[in-house]
């Protein structure tokens, strides 16, 4: 296969969330393991790995682009977050909020980011508010879209209508590749398991998942079988969780900025266990997209009680799928 | 996210002050995957050995700078950072016997895009250095 498209790869450093909360990676190994395996756009979360935030110092900014240097990489995207209830009693004030989001656009300029990951909370007027000040510092605004959001849901709808009144080409959306769950991931249904739930009733929930038909009689059903806590819990977790069409990406493809690729276990043989990547890739490819995608690893929380998490292993095995998906050499 | 690593198996030890055991300390880190900012920290819960203590008796000092809990829902520039060690001093009299204690430790947090409020727990059986 010859590579046919433009797609780049890089990785959302927050992939390595258990490594650096437990102080066995820097900001500076995640950028670095991300380059080895040749992901070289880097998405950041300041409020993650950059204490210190929002004020951070002039020696920091000019210490990140160095490790861009020596390292090859590029700043991609920065993951802003809303903290629209920092005041206990009352909301921040629509001044209040457009502030936040001003301040982070300055700061994703400084890191040399092109792409916000705005957060799901954000309303639609703020970010119509804040399309001036993301033409001026040149960075677009990509509402995420992820489970248990879907493209249908009246609030992305609100958004959507938004977008198409202001018409800015810096206001589009990012999706979260956790919308294509094909199958309950294995990694939260064994640790259902490991905390006590039953395993006939957990295979049982996996199954009708994977099925695609609706949920309505779950709760219901697991009962009589004699379902405990936690297999409700299960069967309340798979309402959250999402299967839409891949090719439901089609029609949003121009305002498409950045995508997660968000997955929870990389196999042995390099595929990965619940997103069915083999179909979105081809969908991603066919709609002419040509911006990043960025691996975000989320397994590690689902199996830290029990196994050592190896974060860089997982993000590089992805790596390794999403280049056999890309044509790459 | 984090929960299992909320409470710290090192720097628990009573707290000595001219001369006398006013207290014990622990060291904990919230189980949220960012950091965030002080007064979104709704609450924090230590129990020891099935006795909890008042939210009144809990001091957080974090990167210094030290709070009672209700200053720290009204701490609007400080930050709580991914992954740091808080250190909670509880205080009482005489502090605890040395040895194993079952720690309990219960955090709530005010997290935006949550249309509810955040609960991580942990619990760990630890030792008080004597």
């Amino acid at each position: 296969m010859v590579k046919n498209n433009q797609i780049k790869r890089g990785v959302s450093l927050y992939s390595y969330q258990e490594e650096f909360f437990l102080r066995k990676m820097t900001l500076e190994d995640c950028i670095a393991a991300s380059a080895k395996m040749g992901a070289l756009g880097i998405e950041s979360i300041a409020e993650q790995m950059m204490p210190g935030f929002p004020n951070l110092s002039d020696a920091f900014y000019a210490q990140w682009q160095d490790w861009m240097a020596q390292y090859g990489t590029t700043p991609t995207c920065h993951d802003m977050f809303l903290d629209i209830k920092k005041f206990k009693g009352r909301l921040m004030t629509d001044t209040e909020m457009l502030e936040s989001v001003v301040r982070d656009i300055k700061h994703a300029s400084r890191l040399g980011c092109t792409v916000i990951r705005v957060i799901v909370n954000t309303p639609p007027e703020i970010m119509a508010k804040a399309a001036p000040y993301a033409e001026q510092y040149n960075v677009r605004l990509g509402l995420e879209i992820h489970a248990p959001f879907n493209f249908e849901h009246e609030w992305i709808q609100r958004h959507l209508e938004m977008y198409a009144r202001v018409g800015s080409p810096y206001l589009g959306i990012i999706p979260d590749m956790g919308i294509f769950e094909k199958r309950f991931p294995r990694v939260r249904s064994n640790r259902y398991v490991r905390k006590g739930a039953h395993p006939h009733i957990v295979q049982y929930i996996s199954e009708v998942f994977s099925r695609h038909e609706g949920f309505n009689n779950l709760l219901e059903d697991v009962k009589k079988m004699g379902a405990n806590e936690l297999d409700l819990a299960m069967a309340n977790d798979i309402q959250h969780m999402t299967y839409v069409n891949p090719r439901r990406l089609l029609e949003y493809m121009p305002i498409i900025f950045h995508v997660h690729a968000k997955f929870y276990e990389m196999l042995d043989d390099y595929t990965e266990y619940s997103i069915s990547y083999e179909e979105v890739i081809p969908v991603l490819i066919e709609g002419g997209y040509s911006g990043y995608l960025s691996s975000e690893y989320e397994g590690n929380r689902h199996i830290q009680d029990a196994f050592e998490v190896d974060s860089v292993e997982q993000v590089r095995r992805q790596q390794v799928m999403l280049s056999r998906l890309l044509g790459e050499a | 996210m984090f929960d299992i690593y909320m409470i710290c198996e090192q720097g628990f030890r009573n707290v000595v002050e001219n001369g006398e055991i006013t207290g014990f300390q622990l060291k904990v880190r919230l189980p949220y995957y960012r950091g965030i900012g002080i007064s979104m920290v709704e609450d924090l819960a230590v129990t020891v050995d099935a006795n909890r203590f008042p939210r009144q008796a809990l001091r957080i000092t974090l990167h210094g700078n030290t709070y009672t809990l209700d200053e720290m829902e009204q701490e609007y520039e400080d930050r709580w950072e991914f992954g740091e060690e808080g250190i909670v001093t509880v205080q009482k009299p005489g502090g605890l016997t040395p040895g194993l204690h079952k720690i309990e430790l219960e955090a709530v947090l005010r997290i935006s895009y949550l249309p509810f409020l955040l609960t991580g727990g942990d619990h760990k059986v630890i030792e008080l250095a004597g």
